[in-house]
């Protein structure tokens, strides 16, 4: 295997990394103002993620700073050219920041209510999002033959990406309600297993179809060689056991189903990609593979390097940091 | 409309939004390990007080800076693409190295520490301090390796029309990292030492929680007087190398129009850039050359001749940065730097602060000059270099995205420094509230 297949992996990894532990954060955000009805349930609920939001957003921001190493005309491609939609997610994603430190240090009420209110926005804008950004990965951009893509944000969204927008937002709740379920106590718990199952009946209608438009749509399930057709066979069967687990009320397995549906996905949308990072809709041939879009070997090298020494070791003390927190938060024990 | 200066001003605007919170959290946190690490050796329940009290302050602070540098991340791709293709080889690994390496260990560390009073032995979490402290500073050494390949290249080759690197080593061992790194650092650390004696000012001039106040103003009283010392001494050697990296970014600091030798000091002026020439200008003879070269009659270079050995070696072209923005703001780091070590050294000589309510008041106010230096020496660091992004390789207006219209870049440019305005004004207030509101006894319970 080259490096540059090496980097392609690290990337999906980070992505998966990414969509398993922000997912249920962002879920976590898009239930706040519903399932908290009182001032201290939602001070539960944001104890929950309160411990680990900020490094669960470091894998978006380490995925984005592997892209610009190792693929850095990926960067520069896909950056400039979702221009508009990526300083809306950045702004999404600066109200949730300092939401969750902003909330509760003043009693007042209208603030606390605004500021749960700005955290669902900062949630769900993202969350959208991201699934837009996916789905146009899939279908492929109007990319010229100077890797630059024009087209500005109109086409950005076209319907089949605003469905993945919509079953990106439908799976994360389904997540994060999975996760309170996990962490949460009293009310809000009970709330959290009951709103579970509604949000997977509706995940597995938009999956479903989102599936099968990008069979029709997009050659990510269908291409020879290496496609996602299996990966997403599995991820289907691992949602469809997040139902089954939820039935039986053993919500423990019910998230790691979630969380393993979502780095099957990811293994899906990038294997039906590879060796493309961005597939140009004008001409196959300027799209953006893991070879004309990558850096220099040396650098890939380097980076390889310093990936295997430092990504153990980062994980090590992740894992570490979710045994710490993985008692059930009381009213007792709220910081936020 | 061009696009170049809306860019310009973008970045140079969240960016600095970006330096208004970085440096307290790298001061910060290294103050509140130290602290609780006397706690930890002491037993004295007071370090634990002060510690949980700042705790909160920098949690907030490190909110803003989280979220202001999310949007640094992607700038390069967003506002800079053609930037991010010339450099991507060089640049993108030690941003991806500072992810790996150091923002996952702060944001881990920085929340176990605040969620972990009470779940971990006293030891452990004097350990989290440390690591979230080192963290911060690791992030810092690796973003400022890659600003330091801007203003000194090291270890590139050129091929086909990009910057590739030719050497891991060189990139990481710029000679301009090492002040670079240390001149920040020692500037955050003064910042915190003013930050926290401007908290416990407020405490002793209402009288309230005087002996737990009494000693954090100690400690912060020696933090500001080490940082200011360290920060201006390192400064003046710093000016040294980069007068021989990027004469010309020195030379516009000092308004220097016309070589000299000997060399003096403007201590003020009002440069004018349309007839290349400074008005009333206040000068002490000697004195460049000698801080320049420390040779009282060393002969240093004026914008005019170093403007006549770049179109030399470059082409035809300008390439003299803004002279003025570049004097004011070395003139206002420097004035600041002097004023900084002055205000500590009279507050590490006070023994009993409480009874000296006059300069209490002043050092209330004493954190702005750490603030308006950082953003100054930002200014002389970066507009300095125009018109180069990296010196001497890549122009600014070869560095922008061809595919963002003007209209983006305002539309962006307003909504993020509109809403980081108003954030700023929150966190500060919220600030203020918790420095007022939080009596010890519940800055122990944090909340
Ligand atoms: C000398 C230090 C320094 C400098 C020059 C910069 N930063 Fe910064 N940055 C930090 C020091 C720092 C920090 C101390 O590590 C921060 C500030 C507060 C914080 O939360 O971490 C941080 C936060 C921070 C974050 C959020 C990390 C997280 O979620 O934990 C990102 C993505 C960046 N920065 C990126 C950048 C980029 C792309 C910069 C270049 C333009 C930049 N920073 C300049
Ligand atoms: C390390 C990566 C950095 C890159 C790639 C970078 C790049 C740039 C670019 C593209 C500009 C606009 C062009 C110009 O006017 O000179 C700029 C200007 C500026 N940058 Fe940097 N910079 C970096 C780091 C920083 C940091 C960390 C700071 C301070 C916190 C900073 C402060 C500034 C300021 C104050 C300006 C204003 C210049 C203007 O008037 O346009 N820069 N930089
Ligand atoms: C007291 C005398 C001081 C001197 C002689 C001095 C000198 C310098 C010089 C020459 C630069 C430009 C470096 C470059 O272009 O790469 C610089 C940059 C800078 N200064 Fe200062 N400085 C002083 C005080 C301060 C203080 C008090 C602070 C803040 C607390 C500060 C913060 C900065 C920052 C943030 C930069 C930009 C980063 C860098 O390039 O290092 N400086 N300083």
């Amino acid at each position: 295997m080259d490096l540059n297949t090496l980097w392609f992996i690290l990337i999906t990894i980070l992505f998966a990394g990414f969509f398993v532990l922000e997912g249920f954060d962002y879920g976590v955000g898009m239930l706040l103002p519903f399932l908290g009805k009182k001032d201290e349930e939602r001070r539960i609920i944001l104890n929950t993620i309160g411990p680990v939001w900020d490094s669960n957003e470091v894998w978006m921001i380490t995925a984005g700073g592997a892209m610009f190493a190792a693929f850095p005309q990926v960067y520069a491609t896909l950056f400039s050219g979702a221009y508009v939609a990526l300083i809306l997610m950045l702004v999404g994603l600066i109200l949730r920041g300092v939401g969750f430190e902003f909330r509760s240090r003043s009693p007042s009420p209208r603030w606390r209510n605004t500021w749960d209110w700005l955290l669902f926005i900062g949630s769900l804008v993202p969350a959208l999002l991201w699934g837009a950004v996916v789905g146009n990965l899939m279908r492929g951009l109007a990319i010229d033959a100077r890797m630059t893509y024009w087209g500005g944000l109109l086409p950005l969204l076209n319907p089949f990406a605003l469905w993945a927008g919509l079953t990106f937002v439908a799976l994360f709740v389904m997540h994060g309600a999975n996760f309170l379920a996990l962490r949460a106590s009293g009310e809000v718990e009970q709330r959290a297993k009951a709103v579970a199952f509604r949000a997977w009946i509706a995940a597995v209608i938009l999956t479903v179809v989102f599936v099968v438009w990008a069979f029709f749509a997009t050659d990510i399930l269908t291409k020879p060689g290496v496609n996602g057709l299996v990966p997403a066979v599995l991820a289907a069967v691992a949602l469809l056991l997040v139902g089954y687990f939820l039935r039986q009320g053993r919500f423990g397995w019910a998230f790691a189903m979630g969380a393993l549906t979502f780095v099957l996905a990811t293994v899906m949308v990038f294997a039906g990609l590879y060796p493309r990072i961005l597939i140009s809709t004008l001409n196959p041939a300027y799209s953006l593979t893991i070879y004309n879009a990558s850096s220099s070997p040396y650098t890939l090298r380097v980076m390889t390097i310093v990936a295997l020494v430092f990504v153990p070791i980062v994980l090590a003390y992740l894992a570490w940091t979710y045994k710490v927190f993985s008692d059930r938060v009381t009213g007792k024990k709220v910081i936020y | 409309m061009n696009p170049v200066p809306l860019a310009r001003w973008q970045f140079a605007l969240t960016t600095i939004f970006h330096w208004l919170f970085v440096p307290l959290t790298l001061g910060l946190s290294l103050f509140i390990a130290l602290v609780q690490t006397w706690y930890v050796r002491t037993g004295n329940e007071k370090y634990k007080q002060i510690a949980r009290f700042f705790g909160p302050l920098l949690l907030l602070n490190f909110a803003m800076g989280v979220v202001t540098g999310i949007v640094q991340e992607f700038h390069f791709g967003l506002n800079w693409s053609e930037y991010s293709r010339f450099m991507g080889d060089i640049f993108g690994a030690p941003l991806a190295i500072e992810a790996l390496l150091a923002f996952y260990l702060e944001s881990t560390f920085l929340a176990v520490w605040y969620f972990g009073w009470d779940r971990l032995s006293k030891k452990a979490h004097l350990a989290t301090a440390w690591l979230a402290a080192l963290g911060t500073n690791i992030s810092a050494y690796w973003i400022l390796t890659a600003n330091s390949f801007m203003q000194h290249p090291r270890g590139y080759t050129l091929q086909g029309g990009r910057a590739l690197m030719a050497d891991f080593f060189a990139l990481i061992t710029n000679p301009n990292i090492p002040f670079q790194f240390t001149h920040v650092l020692s500037g955050g650390l003064a910042l915190a030492g003013f930050v926290v004696m401007a908290f416990a000012a407020w405490y002793l001039l209402k009288g309230r929680e005087k002996e737990l106040f009494g000693v954090a103003f100690r400690w912060g009283a020696r933090f500001a007087l080490i940082g200011s010392l360290l920060v201006g001494i390192i400064g003046h050697f710093q000016g040294q190398f980069v007068l021989q990296a990027q004469p010309m970014k020195m030379a516009a600091a000092e308004a220097l129009w016309e070589t000299e030798q000997p060399a003096s000091f403007v201590v003020f002026a009002i440069p004018n850039e349309r007839a290349r020439t400074n008005a009333l200008a206040i000068r002490i003879p000697y004195l460049l050359s000698f801080l320049s070269y420390n040779n009282f009659t060393a002969r240093v270079e004026g914008l005019k001749d170093l403007e006549k050995a770049a179109v030399a070696q470059y082409g035809p072209g300008q390439y003299i940065p803004p002279v003025a923005v570049n004097f004011y703001a070395f003139r206002i780091m420097v004035l600041a730097g002097l004023l900084m070590i002055g205000l500590a050294a009279l507050a590490v000589a006070a023994k009993r602060p409480e009874s000296r309510p006059g300069l209490l008041k002043v050092l209330l106010w004493a954190p702005i000059l750490p603030y308006l230096a950082g953003t100054a020496g930002w200014i002389v660091a970066e507009v300095g270099r125009w018109p180069w992004i990296v010196y001497g390789l890549l122009r600014i207006e070869d560095a922008i995205s061809p595919n963002v219209s003007a209209g983006n870049i305002i539309f962006s440019l307003v909504i993020l420094t509109g809403l980081y305005a108003v954030l700023s004004v929150l966190a500060f207030r919220l600030a203020l509230k918790h420095g007022a509101q939080e009596a010890v006894g519940q800055a122990a319970e944090a909340y």
